[in-house]
């Protein structure tokens, strides 16, 4: 198991140390700021051993989190540890950064004493640890016997996740679909690859312990639906999504609150939802994918000292709908010395720093198309290394799931509370950004 | 107001300034003291002078102040032992306090202080916040057990924590029941015999259960701890799988990993035809597909393991190869294993998609990335003979770029590529010279050296070329000696007018001045030949060359059987075996995949088997026209065990072939797992260069000799023995024995077809017998069995069966069915087989059950001419689950008092006797004592079996 945690500043002063097994030394903070932190060449991996110590770390901006040990532990564990340890201390205390770290050291090592015993990872889910890590110095008689009983119960129980009591005068919900689409083209135009990962995000604002059904145009469920008959009203479309199609889902994962037997027998998503925002499943499809962009390179080498781009970009999308933020990034070679730029609409510029060239367009309708053409000055160079031209990549956002997804409905039952589903009030939002999205040149 | 300022107070005086805060009236200000007091800790500063004056503020109710005090006890108490102590009283109050997170807080932190006397404090409160009634305090003391055996694991013993611990799993409370599978799991891992995680259907079913209540860090220690368990038969293990599959739609990678790693080692059991076998594997794509959308960390450990898993299970991922494409902004590190893993799945279906992709990588900027693709290429040329042609151009195209490493990089593939198509693609030899002068690895130079000498009839200038490298012949690596060496000799058979000064040269070079045996032994052969027989020379140096095989770097089949137990874990990360990373006892027990129901693995990968077949039948062809020469020349003034060390590192052809054949031989009795296992692996590397296989049997020897050395100590498995002769069952024979491998009983069968027509539905069963024994599953032989053909297959036995004395006590009678007919035969089991592994009995217990046996129960017998001490006897028969209870030692003689179990739970006690000092007194003198004293007789045997093999 983990055996102790260290983190770091950028310069390898250590801000908070904590060990928790008896065979790492003291010397083990040191020896991964030597052989990591101020490594002479850069460390190529996430897990370091050195003297039979294992080290993994993630970097947060110029923080280093390392967890140390010295036994064959589960290292996805300790990596999905590490994150959550992030997780935890942001929604506590905001951005990771030193000078956070420093002023709430108490706090932390307080946190790593609950969340991690003995190296092995404890209830970490913030929305329980904030009922009684609290930073407020509270004495221990201030939690009544029957508070205490309901921390504990929750803290190790079956739902850790949600407190029991919450009460709100409106029970209202709110559904984000988030996409980002994927894609890796050839400069001929033929998708090489190209998958959707999305997440849907759920703010629930809900009294009691409220049972949750979600449903979405998925197509195993439809088809099962389809064979038997049109009797089900779970069939007919709720929440404005117009379930007229079908996406195949290549694989989802869920927050801790869902059934997964559930899932995996019926293929119906119920949980008791934690209460305030979190991440309700991801998924991930890759079938009749809607690309909302098409991007089409034209790069043309004249003589060694000077370079001919053209870029036009296609919106494939309802004409109705708007893209926003569009941004596209047209790599230079190093050697440029200086570029001319015109582009039909919005603005473009070079940026001698970032070696691109990069174009933007506030807004952009769909089935419309747009051009930039660019010539590039090169200086001549005696490196025989050929430019690598990496792809044009793009960066944008669409108010639709590129993945086609819709949600069918999402059902509350809270049996104890007099509120019915028609009372809880639905918001659904569908907002689809770019990934990386690329196009080879 | 902040609290980073603590962070920089440094001044002189300052642990004065703060003892006299630390006795401060004021609550506030002492609280103030003891923070910085923590910072100054945390930045590596002594601050263990002010041990009483931090201890004096333990006792307050206000909770953070008490946590900062006990995070400094942690650091502290076990370099001021004495003063801790003043700390035991408030622990123990604590303990008792109505708030459950405080009695909580205090048992957690007490486990934490590693000091002798206050673990003794320890263990009342302990004993009670076991059975608290508040769920979160049981959970925190399930983790104090495992801190408290840390320090003194006698104590847990003696206390009787362990079984308060086992009833834990029973809980109500899913993460009690958690955390107390995490602790027991590590408390079993240091003693690897003991029965401490006794995991039978129904604790399974409890694990079960709570794996679908419990955090996710929860399900994650009980998957862990699922995957030790080995299901009773394929049903258990597909209902298992049934259970764990939903996990595979968790959120957190680690639980899917941990789901993973049960699944891939439950399905091992499952016949290959069943349904289910095929939905499971269809069921493990998507989310492995998945985890690499996960933070780059995660990618990283997912990688290795899909290393893994697609050298197991090459068919889960066969469709997704485009996953692992390599993104612009991907780490290195990401980048590196995908491509590992794009090879490995590349296929004639997906290879021209590979090729492209690769060839966008090789103009990449990092260094190693860029080397790795170019290697690629060469791969999928060796790999899918359709592309050949394609990687070869491309290769000439990334040569012309004259990019120094990608020029070094793609000749080193080029040389493969030659070796695996011959006469095809020689045209392009010209414009590899051109960049002769360019290479400066000896990896590459070697390469090229190679090429030249291979093809030297077709270089014009080829002496001229070698000349060159000759002139500074000392300062070159010793691969590129070795290979120069060759090559020279190959130019002078091929042109032996012109070239006989070149010859002379390298020979005296290599002879003469190198002190590198290698290379000297290399030198005096190739002299000896070269005087003694041109013909034979060029026989044995231009000969005919095995063809390398496509699979170049795959896992060793048993290291990658025990990796795969250990999916998730750092050691599948470091595709090395925990024994090779982590200290002390717990990562020595070996862990292995449970044998499948019968036996498929050798049809499994027919590819791989065959490119074996075609290794060992080219060597051959090369040693038995040389054969007497060889023998000659090993004979004379260079001593024969010499031939050892002429193998050069680099020229693993020879070794590799012969290990696998030797090994193959020396393990021909282990289960099929380990035969097939040990043929696919890399039989033919093609970094061999040109050299020919010389040495032969010499060499075999040697390595037969290392691999019995590598055997895992275990139990004594004693040598197939022919039970039914072919001309008793119509042209059936059967030979086999009997194992037992990690409590599992295995009959282990080789299944000869002598007869002239194919053998079909294999079945078998047995008759009553003294122990009950019984296939615990069908006989599972999946291919009809041809004419000449052998198959290996063991079959699992449980000990359930109905129960008959038989005469001998350890008679079998055995009936097997196939499409011809029933055959009858009968053989013995070493009664070992039946030897629990939980049969180390307790001291007292012991001694009072050695009194309580009647003596006439009593059996001497005499071992003679065995050599071993006490000790090494001792652990001998461990092995064989005859535990060593005590030792006595008087006048010179060693007392060995030792105890076994018996499936049927019959205990037998022995007392052995071994001269200490005498050498030439070899006699072992055994007692044995048991209720059923028929038995004795069996036992007694054992120990010979044991003791003498």
């Amino acid at each position: 198991m983990i055996g102790g945690l260290f983190i770091y500043n950028h310069k390898g002063e250590v801000l908070i140390s904590r060990v928790y097994r008896d065979d790492i030394g003291r010397n083990a903070v040191d020896a991964f700021r030597v052989n990591v932190i101020h490594a002479r060449q850069q460390v190529r991996s996430p897990v370091t051993n050195i003297a039979r110590t294992s080290f993994f770390h993630v970097k947060r901006s110029n923080i280093w989190l390392a967890a140390v040990t010295k036994q064959n532990v589960n290292a996805a564990m300790v990596f999905e540890f590490l994150y959550k340890m992030c997780d935890v201390m942001t929604a506590y205390f905001g951005k990771i950064s030193e000078e956070n770290i420093k002023n709430n050291f108490v706090l932390i090592y307080e946190l790593l004493d609950e969340i991690l015993d003995f190296g092995y990872p404890q209830n970490s889910e913030t929305g329980a640890l904030k009922t009684f890590i609290t930073q407020q110095g509270i004495k221990s008689q201030h939690h009544t016997k029957e508070e205490q009983s309901q921390i504990t119960s929750q803290v190790t129980g079956q739902i850790g996740w949600r407190r029991e009591g919450i009460k709100y005068r409106r029970n209202e919900l709110f559904l984000d679909v988030l996409e980002s689409v994927n894609l890796l083209m050839s400069p001929q135009g033929q998708v090489l690859s190209a998958h959707v990962s999305g997440r849907v995000v759920m703010k629930s604002y809900l009294s009691g312990m409220p049972e949750c059904k979600f449903g979405m145009n998925d197509k195993i469920v439809i088809d099962k639906q389809g064979k038997g008959g049109s009797a089900d009203d779970a069939g007919k479309s709720e929440l404005g999504g117009s379930g007229k199609q079908s996406i195949a889902i290549d694989d989802c994962t869920f927050h801790q609150c869902v059934r997964l037997s559930k899932f995996d027998s019926e293929r119906s998503i119920s949980f008791i939802p934690p209460d305030g925002e979190y991440e309700l499943m991801r998924y991930r499809t890759t079938k009749d994918i809607i690309l909302p962009f098409r991007v089409i390179p034209l790069v043309r080498e004249v003589g060694r000292t000077k370079l001919e781009v053209k870029v036009v970009i296609k919106s494939n999308f309802k004409p109705s709908l708007l893209a926003q933020k569009i941004e596209v990034r047209i790599p230079t070679p190093l050697n440029t010395s200086g570029v001319q730029v015109i582009c039909m609409k919005g603005k473009a510029k070079y940026k001698a720093s970032e070696n691109a060239i990069v174009w933007k367009i506030k807004r952009m309708a769909g089935m419309k198309e747009s051009q930039i053409s660019a010539e590039i000055e090169l200086l001549p160079t005696n490196d025989k290394k050929k430019w690598a031209r990496p792809p044009i990549s793009m960066n944008f956002e669409v108010p639709f799931a590129p993945s086609g997804l819709k949600v069918r409905y999402l059902k509350v039952f809270e049996p104890k509370l007099n509120y019915s589903d028609h009372d809880v009030i639905k918001w659904v939002r569908y907002i689809g950004r770019s990934g990386i999205y690329e196009t080879r040149c | 107001m902040t609290d980073s300022k603590y962070f920089t107070t440094t001044k002189k005086g300052e642990i004065f300034e703060l003892k006299a805060e630390l006795n401060s009236d004021k609550k506030e200000k002492k609280k103030e003291a003891v923070k910085k007091v923590i910072a100054s800790m945390t930045v590596g500063k002594d601050v263990s002078a002010l041990f009483p004056d931090v201890v004096n503020c333990m006792q307050t109710d206000n909770l953070e102040l008490k946590k900062l005090v006990y995070l400094y006890l942690m650091n502290y108490a076990k370099s001021q032992p004495d003063m801790a102590i003043m700390a035991v009283n408030t622990f123990v109050k604590d303990c008792e306090d109505p708030n459950p997170l405080i009695r909580a807080l205090a048992v957690r932190t007490m486990g934490c202080i590693r000091v002798d006397k206050i673990t003794e404090y320890l263990c009342e409160p302990l004993r009670k916040c076991l059975k608290d009634e508040d769920p979160y305090v049981r959970k925190t003391a399930a983790v104090c057990v495992a801190k408290l055996h840390d320090i003194n694991a006698q104590l847990v013993e003696d206390q009787g924590f362990l079984d308060t611990l086992k009833d834990l799993i029973s809980d109500s409370n899913p993460m009690v029941v958690a955390n107390a599978v995490a602790a027991l799991s590590e408390i079993a891992e240091s003693h690897p015999n003991s029965n401490l995680l006794d995991l039978n259907p129904q604790t399974i079913n409890k694990l079960l259960t709570a794996l679908n209540e419990c955090t996710e860090w929860g399900q994650i220690f009980i998957l862990d701890c699922l995957a030790n368990y080995t299901p009773r038969d394929d049903r258990e293990s597909q209902s298992i799988c049934e259970r764990v599959t939903p996990r595979l739609s968790h959120a957190n990678s680690a639980v899917v990993l941990s789901a993973v790693k049960v699944l891939m080692k439950f399905m091992e059991m499952l016949p290959k035809d069943l349904d289910y076998y095929g939905t499971l594997l269809k069921k493990l794509a998507p989310p492995l597909v998945t985890l690499l959308s996960a933070e780059p960390e995660l990618q990283y450990v997912a990688l290795r393991n899909i290393n893994l898993i697609v050298q197991k299970r090459p068919e889960i991922l066969k469709h997704e190869m485009k996953v692992f494409f390599v993104k612009y902004n991907d780490p290195i590190y990401v980048k590196l294993e995908k491509l590992d893993i794009m090879i490995r799945l590349a296929s004639q279906a997906n290879i021209a998609q590979v090729l492209a992709e690769l060839k966008e990588y090789a103009t990449e900027v990092d260094v190693d990335f860029v080397r790795k693709a170019v290697r690629a290429i060469g791969r999928c040329a060796i790999k899918v003979e359709q592309s050949a042609e394609r990687c070869v151009s491309t290769l000439l195209d990334l040569i012309q770029t004259k990019v120094n490493y990608v020029v070094q990089e793609a000749i080193v593939v080029i040389k493969d590529i030659f070796r695996k198509y011959p006469n095809k693609y020689e045209s392009v030899i010209a414009t590899l010279c051109e960049n002769l002068d360019s290479l400066d690895e000896p990896e590459a130079r070697a390469a090229m050296i190679w090429i030249v000498g291979e093809y030297a009839e077709r270089i014009d200038n080829a002496d001229e070329l070698l000349e060159s490298f000759l002139e500074g012949f000392h300062d070159e690596s010793t691969q590129v000696q070795l290979q120069l060496l060759t090559a020279i000799v190959k130019l002078f058979l091929k042109k032996p007018t012109e070239t006989q000064e070149l010859v002379q040269q390298v020979l005296s070079l290599a002879t003469q001045d190198s002190d590198n045996p290698d290379l000297r032994d290399r030198g005096y052969i190739y002299w000896r030949l070269l005087s003694t027989d041109p013909v034979a020379a060029k026989e044995v140096v231009l000969a005919e060359k095995p063809l390398i095989s496509e699979e170049t770097d795959l896992i060793e089949p048993t290291l990658l059987e025990e990796l795969i137990c250990h999916i998730g874990t750092l050691a599948s990360v470091y595709h090395k075996p925990p024994s090779a990373f982590v200290e002390g006892s717990r990562g020595v027990q070996h862990k292995r995949l449970p044998a499948r129901a019968g036996s498929g693995e050798s049809t499994d990968s027919p590819d791989v088997s065959q490119s074996v077949g075609g290794a060992t039948e080219a060597a051959p062809t090369v040693i038995p026209s040389q054969g007497d020469l060889l023998g000659d020349l090993l004979n004379l003034d260079l001593a024969p065990p010499a031939a050892g060390p002429t193998v050069p590192p680099s020229m693993q052809l020879g070794a590799m072939d012969l290990l696998g054949g030797g090994l193959d031989s020396l393990m021909g009795d282990d289960s099929e797992a380990m035969g097939a296992g040990l043929g696919s692996t890399p039989a033919v590397m093609p970094t061999s260069l040109g050299a020919p296989p010389v040495v032969g049997g010499g060499l075999g020897d040697l390595f037969d000799l290392g691999g019995s050395v590598g055997m895992p100590a275990g139990a004594y498995v004693p040598p197939k023995s022919v039970w039914l002769p072919a001309m008793k069952a119509k042209g059936l024979e059967i030979s086999g024995t009997f194992a037992r491998r990690s409590g599992v009983i295995q009959m282990e069968l080789s299944l000869t077809n002598k007869a002239m027509s194919v053998m079909t539905d294999f079945a078998i069963q047995f008759n009553r017998n003294s122990f009950g024994l019984a296939p615990a599953g069908p006989l599972q032989v999946l291919t009809p069995l041809s004419p000449n053909q052998t198959i290996e297959v063991s079959l699992p036995l449980s000990t359930s069966g109905p129960v008959m004395k038989m005469e001998p006590l350890n008679n079998l009678q055995v009936a097997v069915k196939n499409n011809i007919d029933v055959f009858y035969f009968s053989c013995q089991y070493p009664i070992s087989l039946l030897f629990v592994e939980d049969g180390k009995m307790e001291r007292q217990v012991f001694l009072a059950t050695w009194k309580d046996i009647p003596n006439d129960n009593e059996a001497q017998f005499v071992i003679k001419d065995c050599h071993l001490n006490s000790d090494a006897a001792s652990s001998k028969l461990q092995g064989s689950n005859i535990f060593t209870i005590a030792k006595r030692t008087v006048d010179n003689q060693d007392m060995l008092y030792q105890s076994i179990k018996l499936t049927n739970g019959i205990w037998v006690l022995t007392e052995l006797r071994v001269q200490g000092g005498n050498p030439s007194y070899t006699d072992l003198e055994l007692s044995v004592k048991c209720r059923a004293s028929e038995v004795s007789q069996f036992v007694y045997q054992c120990y010979e079996l044991v003791l003498k093999n």
